[in-house]
Formats: C-alpha cells, structure tokens, sequence
C-alpha cells in the first residue's frame, strides 16, 4: 500500500506549482488554472486523511464535494469577471488591471 | 514495491509534471490542454484512494465542466495577449522562491504526520447510499449541501450578470 506521506508530498508539491502559477502568471486565466491547481492539492490532500485515518465517517469525502462546488462557483464567477473586464477594458493581463489601486 | 505504489508514482509524476507545464507553458490553450491532464492524474489517485464516486465526479466536473470554461474563456480573449507576449511577470523570479519556501515548510510540516496504514473499508468502495442519505440528513450535511446549492444558483446568476455585453455608451 502506498504511504500516506506520499500522497501529501505530492499534494505540497502540488500546491507550491499552483501558487507559483498565481503569483508569476500575467493573463487572469492562467491566474485561475494556479488556483485549480491549489484546490486539487487540498483536495488530495483531504482524501487521503479520509482514506488513512478517518474511513468510517463520511465528512472527508462531503468536504471534497464542497470544495468541488465552491471551485465551479468560483470559476464561473472568476471567468465572468474576465470577460467583462475584455469586453469593457480589453485587456487580461492583471497588472494592467490596476482601476482600484492606489 | 507494489503495483499500487508504481501506479501512484506514475499517476503522480503525470500529475506533477502537467501542473509544471500548466503554469510554465507560454501558449495558454497548451496550458489548459495540461491542466486537464493534471486533473486527469488526480482522478487516477482517487481511485488509488478507494473512492471512485469522487474520481467520476472529478471527471465530470472539473474536467468536463471547468477546464473547458477556461479553455472557452482563453478562446475568447485571445485577441488581446498574443502567445508571444511575455507570461510571466516581472516578479518571477520572486514567485518561485516564495513558493519554493512555500514548499519547504510543507514538507517539514508533512513529515511530521505519524505514517499511517489505511483501515480496511467496510466495503471495498466508498459507500454511495450512505453518501447520499449523510448529504440530505438532519444530524449529517443538510446544511452546507443546501448552502451549496444557494450559492452555486446565486454564483451562476451573478455569472451571467457581470458577463453580459455592456450597454452602449457603457
């Protein structure tokens, strides 16, 4: 069987790909793939400790249903507000995104 | 080294290296091509984890329905960031070092968890009717699947809002 520190190896690995993907990506979208990238990771991550240590209980496996839920709102909402922002500004790049900074 | 552990380090090196190319690759339908790879990757370890429900739904929500919304959305805008522009800001080099960092203190955090051999399920997969009647009781989930539910409707509407074409003069 495999260990379960594997499956969080690769789950922190995961996670520090998508974080780079958020904090060097210019283009909105790419953006939100980095965050993808970081819910799969928690994802793993909850399903293995469901798996390993808490089997008799469902509650790992509502909590990855949740998370599947609140990342589909999450990217609907993320990608409206991209396109809005093309349609109205054209542009994706999030430096260029700069209407509310000081 | 058993079969289930070469499947895992298979499974996770596609993963791993899809997740590299996806925030990496400077032709951002590539990107989106990788990241369906990656979240393919993660399916084959649910089922790893004994819980196939959640790989069929990993297919058929993050697959099916997320990673081609983005791709439709990067179809959309592509007229305005050409592939050839630059795709990584000017912090880069900063974002790799914070999230090799990032990395570390996981790792020394996720070495510290006791190893743990699974418990023997119950039943060889995860079971679907407790699932199903745990989400809609009372003493289980009923709130948070019902709150999921709100906020999924209010989040979709609030898509479509913000999405639709401005009006003229806008």
């Amino acid at each position: 069987m495999v260990p379960l520190s594997w499956y969080l190896i690769l789950a922190a690995a995961l996670f520090a790909v998508g974080i780079f993907g958020v904090l060097a990506r210019r283009n909105a979208i790419a953006i939100l793939m980095g965050i993808e990238l970081m819910l799969n990771a928690v994802n793993l991550n909850l399903l293995a400790f469901w798996r390993y240590l808490w089997s008799d209980n469902l509650t790992g496996v509502v909590f990855v249903i949740m998370v599947l839920a609140v990342a589909a709102a999450e990217v609907a909402v993320g990608l409206a507000l991209i396109i809005s922002i093309y349609r109205r500004r054209s542009t994706v790049v999030a430096e260029e995104i700069d209407l509310l900074k000081w | 080294m058993t079969l289930a552990q070469l499947i895992f380090l298979a499974a996770a090196a596609v993963t791993l290296v899809a997740a590299i190319m996806v925030v990496t690759s400077p032709r951002l339908i590539h990107a989106g091509l990788w990241l369906i790879l990656s979240l393919a990757g993660i399916a084959v370890l649910f089922i790893l984890l004994d819980n196939g429900f959640l790989a069929v739904v990993q297919v058929a929500i993050y697959i099916d329905a997320i990673a081609i919304l983005i791709i439709i959305a990067v179809m959309l805008t592509r007229a305005v960031m050409s592939d050839a522009d630059r795709q990584i800001n000017r912090m880069g080099l900063a974002a790799a070092f914070a999230s090799l960092i990032l990395l570390a203190g996981l790792l020394a955090m996720v070495l510290q968890v006791p190893a743990a051999s699974p418990a023997p399920l119950v039943e060889a997969e995860v079971n679907l009717d407790a699932l199903g009647r745990a989400l809609v009781d009372v003493d289980g989930f009923i709130l948070p699947f019902e709150v999921a539910s709100v906020m999924l409707v209010a989040a979709l509407v609030g898509a479509i809002l913000v999405a639709m074409a401005p009006a003229r003069g806008d």
